[in-house]
Order: structure tokens, then C-alpha cells, then sequence
């Protein structure tokens, strides 16, 4: 086996592009600042803050072929789950804490979102809206839970346990203190949709995606 | 042998062992954990590829238990090769056209470096057991004395597996600012009961050999082989695993077609183990065993630090990348992971990896390309963030 040569990498990285709605997420954060990217993935989104936004970026993900990836990538991840390894950290270590399309594989989302506003001065949250009209309208016509472009898999594979929609969110983070500082919802190809009502953003958005604060 | 030949026999050949012997500790005694003040004593050690005008370029290697300052090349010895040979030359993940690679025997051992078997000069005979015994946090003072030495103010990077990732998380505790990034592998923050145990039946393998003479052996021309070599054995199986035994050897016979309903190795684990314990015989001192083995068992970072292993890194500079090896059940990911749980109490810049490996705890020396992927893009990382420039 050709040993890889991370050197490699850079030229990727200054190269490639990321998804757009790993973009809007981008735009939220502060060039220099401490992120924690939870559910890290391959890395992508994180390797860009740090390497486009010279973020100090730490990673977590609970693959370990994801972390393995990350880290011979020269990222700083560790192998480690939302629901338990959260409470590890300190109050206000890092500037962010980031969920990117996390959130409805946790065991306790209510916890996890207690825990991400109190290790990040802010955090960002993405999640698929299960209540897009695609969704509504698979159930009421079909009555047997959606599978759509957005939500490919059926009910008895998926790891999203706790869907939600962007209502339910804006709701939970009422009920638990958090302040929203922005929301967006974000089409089929992760742009962010214009500025609309949140009813219309609960019908029309594929997803939301909203920067946070503890009250 | 009389006993004039072994110690004539044993000061020729350290005189003839290649590498760099140095004097420490001549201005300064280094002041032990016991309480003992040892000095001026010799450390011996190895270096590979060149430190650069910055002096930045400088990792130290360190070794485990029964491992060595010859981490590449052939063994003078043995004639094998190093310890991580496959680890360390142009292009290897510890690339020596990069990186200025130092390797040094720690005190206690029986390459070179300061052990029992080194003549006292107080009394002009080897110490045996009046060598003070000696701890993790010794051997990292006794680093700190050789980097003085080679003028080396920050370290690039401390690596090691099992007793070196022991010393690596000692010296990133106690001397944050000598190193930009720590790599302790297939270790933990504090020797367990279970492998606390292991060490007594190994020790205790030792004293019963009557050839150890209360540990003064050396004068009586006399060597434990056979108390080392059952050591060495048991040790042995506590590397491997379950699966990497019934791979290697599963129940095959050695060298015939049936059992011979008596005690010779009649399986080839058993040959096996046989050899592994003779061999080692040959390179190791049995006194050095017991006091490195001693030295684990004492380690536990924690309890110089209030008992919480978060303080123990509170505000640590330094970057961490902990590796720990699914099939590895002598230091578990389970220490691992408690490891990177302190680091994480203290926002430290921490990664941590298991890799699928079942070839136990051995699995840090052998090929694993996956460790070396993630060792190379590590030290990448960085040697990018502290503007290590690329050869």
C-alpha cells in the first residue's frame, strides 16, 4: 500500500468547495474562533473552518472510520457520542458548539441542547423539518410514515429517532431558555430560503438551521 | 562461565554497543521519587535524522518495558530489528528526513543507561538491588536532563506505547511547556490492579529462581535465566490476544503427528512461549525487571494531582492524539478513554482513535497501517500549525 501523503490534502483543501448548507454554517462563525463540531463526520465541515476561517476546530464523531479519516487528516477529533460525552466539558469552552444534521439521532435532544449553549458561548443547529409540506402530504395521502429525496430511509432503519419540525424546535428551545439569535430554512439543495413567517418556513423548508444562545 | 568471565564478559560488550552515552546529572543529582539522589549517571541513547537550525524538528520515542534506545536499524544485540523499525527512516511516518527522532534506554534498564547491572561507584561492584528503585516521573526527569544536554527546549513531539506512552503523559503533565504535541499510545493514566498483578507473578518468578541470589547474582557469576524466561512468558501472553493466539498456532502440535502424554512443548504455543523466554534471557537483566516493572506499577498520574486526572492537564498547552487498540485487554480503550475524558474536563486540543486490531496490545509495535496513517497525519497537522517546515 502507497502510504498517503497528507501534503495531498492542502491542495484539496484549498480547492474544494463544501456543501452549501455546511456554508451557511460557515457564515455563522467568527474567523479565530473555539469550535467543537459535533458529529464531525469525514471532517469536511471542519476542516474548512479551520483551514478557511482558522478556527481552532475539535471534532466529535461517532464513527470511528469518520474519526480515523479526520485525524489522519491532521483534524483534532475523538471518537464520542452527543448523548453522553457532552457533559464532559467545561461551561463556555468554546465560542460554538455545532449539530449539523445531528440532532434527531440523539437519544435526548432536549439534553444535548442544554449541553451545547452550555459548552459554547453559541450554538448552531441543523435538522431535516419533518414538517415540510412533502411530509404532511406523504402521511395524510398514504398514511405510512415519508420517505422522500430528503429522508430516504424507512422507519425501521433510520437512525433519526426524533424528528421534529422547525415549530417543535422553535418550541423546545422556548421551553428550556435558549434564545434565537437567527433562523433560516433551507431548501432541497441546503440554500437558505428568503426571510418568511415561520409557518411558511415549517411548510416550505427542507431543513433549519438556527444560531443559538443560553437566555 | 565463572563469575569473573560474566561481568568481564557483560562491561565488554556495553563498552561495544553502538550509540551516544552521556554523563547527567554531574552539576545536579537528580533527586528521585524515593528520595534518593543519583548522580552523575549515564544515559544511553540513540538519535536519527538531523535537528534542524530551529531545533523544533525533535520527537523522543519511548520505549516500553522490555524495548530499548535501538528503535531502528538491527539490534546490536539480537540482531533483529529495532522496535519500531518499521516506524522510523526516510518516508515512515516518523520520518527522519523530517523529524530528528531520540530514543534514550531509561534508568533502570540494562542497554547502557544507569540499572543494577551498572557498577556503583560508590563501591566499585553493580548495584544489584541497592539501586534505588525508581518511577514513570524519574525516567521523564532523567529526559529532561538529555534534552537539556542536547540544548532541545521544546520537544516537536513525545511518543510511546505502553510504559513510553506512560512517560509521555508524565512529561506532557509535568513539563508542558518542553512539548508541542503528546501521542500516548496503548496506555493509561495509571497501572491497573489487574496488570499490577501480572508484574507480582513475573517478579515473583524471579525471586524464586535460586540463581538470583537475593539479587546478587552478578557476583556470584550467576544468571536467573529460568525465573526471567518464565516471566517473560507469562508477560508474553498478556501482549496477544485470544485471536491472535488461535491464529498464530490454534491447537497444532509442534514437530509431531500426536501428543506424547508427557510435559515437553508438545503445542506450538508452547514452543513458542519456550523460545520467547530464552531469547530473552539473552538481552534483559533480571534485576531491571523488577525495578521497571516496579516503576509501572507505581505510575498513577492522578494521585499527585488531588486524585482528579483533569488537573493533571488544567490549561495544558500541549496537542494530544491518544491511539488505543480494540483487541488490546492488558491497557484497554476503556483507559483510553478515560484519558481523553480528563483532557476534555480542561477543553484540552485532544484526538483519540481505536483502531481495529486484533493482535492485542503488541498491536502498537506491528504493522498497522491504519495507526501509521493516523500517527503521519497528526504529526502533519502539527508540524502545519507550528510552521515545521516540509523537507
Amino acid at each position: 500500500m502507497k502510504p498517503r501523503d497528507p501534503r495531498d490534502l492542502r491542495v484539496r483543501r484549498q480547492a474544494s468547495k463544501i456543501r452549501a448548507d455546511l456554508q451557511l454554517i460557515a457564515d455563522m462563525i467568527e474567523p479565530g474562533a473555539r469550535v467543537l463540531d459535533i458529529g464531525c463526520g469525514d471532517g469536511a465541515l471542519l476542516e474548512h473552518l479551520v483551514y478557511v476561517k482558522q478556527v481552532t476546530g475539535r471534532g466529535i464523531e461517532l464513527s470511528q472510520n469518520g474519526v480515523n479519516a479526520c485525524v489522519s487528516q491532521g483534524l483534532s477529533v475523538i471518537q464520542g457520542d452527543a448523548d453522553t460525552d457532552l457533559t464532559d466539558y467545561p461551561a463556555g469552552a468554546f465560542d460554538y458548539a455545532i449539530l449539523s444534521q445531528t440532532l434527531q439521532a440523539t437519544h435526548d435532544p432536549r439534553h444535548v441542547l442544554e449541553q451545547l449553549v452550555r459548552i459554547g458561548r453559541r450554538a448552531v443547529v441543523s435538522f431535516p423539518n419533518f414538517g415540510h409540506w412533502r411530509s404532511r402530504l406523504y402521511l395524510l395521502c398514504r398514511g405510512r410514515m415519508p420517505v422522500t429525496d430528503a429522508l430516504p430511509v424507512s422507519w425501521y432503519e433510520t437512525p433519526n429517532i426524533h424528528f421534529c419540525t422547525i415549530r417543535d424546535f422553535s418550541a423546545l428551545c422556548a421551553e428550556v431558555g435558549v434564545t434565537v439569535e437567527r433562523s433560516l430554512s433551507l431548501d432541497a439543495g441546503g440554500r437558505a430560503a428568503p426571510q418568511q413567517s415561520l409557518r411558511l418556513a415549517n411548510l416550505l423548508g427542507q431543513s433549519g438551521l438556527f444560531l443559538l444562545r443560553k437566555a | 562461565m565463572n563469575k569473573q568471565d560474566i561481568a568481564e564478559s557483560w562491561a565488554a560488550k556495553v563498552q561495544t554497543l553502538p550509540g551516544e552515552r552521556v554523563e547527567l546529572g554531574r552539576a545536579e543529582p537528580l533527586r528521585l521519587d524515593c528520595g534518593v539522589e543519583l548522580g552523575p549517571f549515564t544515559m544511553a541513547y540513540q538519535t536519527y535524522g538531523t535537528l534542524n537550525s530551529e531545533r523544533s524538528n525533535a520527537i523522543l520515542a519511548c520505549h516500553a518495558l522490555t524495548g530499548d534506545q535501538y528503535l531502528a536499524g538491527a539490534h546490536p544485540i539480537t540482531g533483529k530489528p529495532g522496535w519500531w523499525d518499521m516506524m522510523v527512516g526516510p518516508g515512515k511516518p516518523l520520518d527522519t528526513e523530517r523529524y530528528f527522532v531520540i530514543c534514550a534506554n531509561v534508568p533502570g534498564g540494562c542497554m547502557g543507561s544507569v540499572g543494577p547491572r551498572e557498577i556503583n561507584p560508590a563501591t566499585g561492584e553493580p548495584w544489584g538491588l541497592g539501586f534505588p528503585v525508581i518511577t514513570v516521573a524519574d525516567m521523564v526527569r532523567a529526559q529532561i536532563l538529555l534534552l537539556d544536554h542536547l540544548g532541545i527546549e521544546r520537544l516537536f513531539c513525545s511518543l510511546g506505547g505502553s510504559m513510553g506512552g506512560m512517560q509521555v503523559l508524565q512529561l506532557a503533565a509535568s513539563y508542558p511547556e518542553r512539548i508541542f504535541a503528546a501521542v500516548p499510545i496503548a496506555t493509561s493514566a495509571r497501572h491497573t490492579a489487574q496488570n499490577i498483578a501480572f508484574h507480582e507473578v513475573g517478579r515473583q518468578a524471579i525471586v524464586a529462581d535460586p540463581n538470583w541470589c537475593d539479587g546478587d547474582y552478578y557476583r556470584h557469576g550467576k544468571v536467573p535465566s529460568r525465573g526471567l524466561a518464565v516471566a517473560r512468558m507469562a508477560a508474553h501472553i498478556t501482549y496477544l490476544s485470544e485471536a491472535a493466539l488461535s491464529r498464530k498456532f490454534g491447537r497444532r502440535l509442534q514437530d509431531r503427528s500426536g501428543v506424547t502424554y508427557g510435559f515437553e512443548a508438545d503445542f506450538q504455543v508452547e514452543s513458542y512461549l519456550r523460545y520467547q523466554g530464552s531469547s530473552f534471557v539473552d538481552r534483559f537483566d533480571a534485576n531491571s525487571y523488577l525495578y521497571i516493572t516496579r516503576a509501572m506499577d507505581y505510575f498513577d498520574l492522578a494521585a499527585d494531582y488531588g486524585g482528579i486526572l483533569a488537573n493533571a492537564f488544567q490549561d495544558t498547552p500541549v496537542r494530544y492524539c491518544v491511539i488505543s487498540f480494540t483487541d488490546d485487554w492488558l491497557f484497554p480503550t476503556s483507559e483510553s478513554r478515560d484519558l481523553v475524558r480528563a483532557l476534555n474536563a480542561t477543553a484540552a486540543d485532544v484526538s483519540f482513535v481505536e483502531i481495529e486490531s486484533d493482535k492485542g496490545h503488541d498491536a502498537f509495535l506491528l504493522e498497522e497501517p491504519e495507526f501509521w496513517d493516523t500517527l503521519r497525519g497528526f504529526l502533519f497537522g502539527c508540524g502545519e500549525q507550528l510552521g515545521l517546515a516540509a523537507p
